[in-house]
């Protein structure tokens, strides 16, 4: 697991046609760990909000006793975010446009997920 | 958290301040000058903890701030320190009013370091915007220090 490593990995979530970045997101401290976005994309927001989403959710599901998130989707009017959790504790987060095929996004984000174990 | 769990001697720090620890979910914030003087303050109860943490925020910057002269590059942007269930992040930056420093504390089952940083930012830019002129340097004699030491801890506590 390295820096190359997780930049390919992200690359193939980027390749997705709608995906408009991807990032790798430390779960606990919401930091960027490695990033591919469109320029315009706010990187340290998104990883830091998405990261306080994830925590709330995973506290949500535990307490639902649903277990551990395996995938997020958010779909909104502008876009969609989409996030699997790693099992080191690091996030991999789409930021997508509406239309995007969502299981494929899902299928790549499952994959960089492997990676980052 | 409500705008009553922030404080401050001066008042064009209250709603940036109170802005910022809703969105940051801070626990505790303390808003100083370098020398440890305290503008405002959300979360402490009691005067000894504001001092207390003042003081030693104040000298953590000035270490950092040598250490940084000797290196040889400008003063250290924020430093972060995790513990178990809590985070200090503490920074400096500089407003019109001269250079200040924050001081937050977060849980970590409440916040993160990327919320305290992003919202950071924000609280930065408000500062900023409201920040009056750096006032006119003066003798600070004993009898002034202390009275206005006490109306500081007055205005921080609501006595």
């Amino acid at each position: 697991m390295n820096a190359v490593a997780f930049g390919r990995a992200l690359e193939q979530v980027t390749q997705v046609r709608g995906v408009r970045g991807a990032m790798l997101v430390s779960g606990q401290d919401g930091l960027v760990v490695a990033e591919q976005l469109m320029e315009g994309l706010r990187g340290p927001a998104v990883a830091a909000l998405a990261a306080s989403l994830s925590s709330r959710l995973s506290r949500a599901m535990g307490a639902a006793g649903l277990g551990i998130g395996q995938f997020w989707h958010l779909q909104c009017e502008g876009g969609a975010l989409l996030v699997v959790p790693a099992a080191s504790g690091l996030l991999v987060v789409a930021v997508a446009d509406p239309e995007v095929n969502v299981g494929l996004v899902r299928l790549e984000l499952l994959r960089a997920a492997e990676v980052a174990r | 958290m409500t705008a009553a769990n922030v404080r401050a001697v001066e008042s064009w720090t209250l709603d940036p301040l109170t802005t910022y620890v809703q969105e940051a979910t801070a626990r505790l914030v303390l808003l100083m000058t370098p020398a440890g003087q305290v503008l405002a303050q959300s979360g402490f109860s009691r005067a000894v903890d504001v001092m207390s943490a003042a003081a030693l925020g104040a000298a953590i910057i000035a270490s950092t701030t040598e250490l940084a002269r000797q290196l040889g590059q400008p003063p250290f942007a924020g430093l972060t320190h995790q513990g178990e269930r809590q985070g200090i992040f503490l920074a400096s930056f500089t407003t019109e009013r001269g250079p200040l420093v924050a001081l937050v504390v977060y849980d970590l089952m409440a916040s993160s370091l990327g919320l305290v940083q992003l919202f950071f930012d924000h609280l930065v830019a408000e500062l900023r915007a409201a920040s009056p002129k750096a006032k006119e340097t003066r003798q600070v004699l004993a009898a002034d220090f202390e009275r206005e030491l006490n109306e500081s801890l007055n205005s921080l506590f609501g006595r």
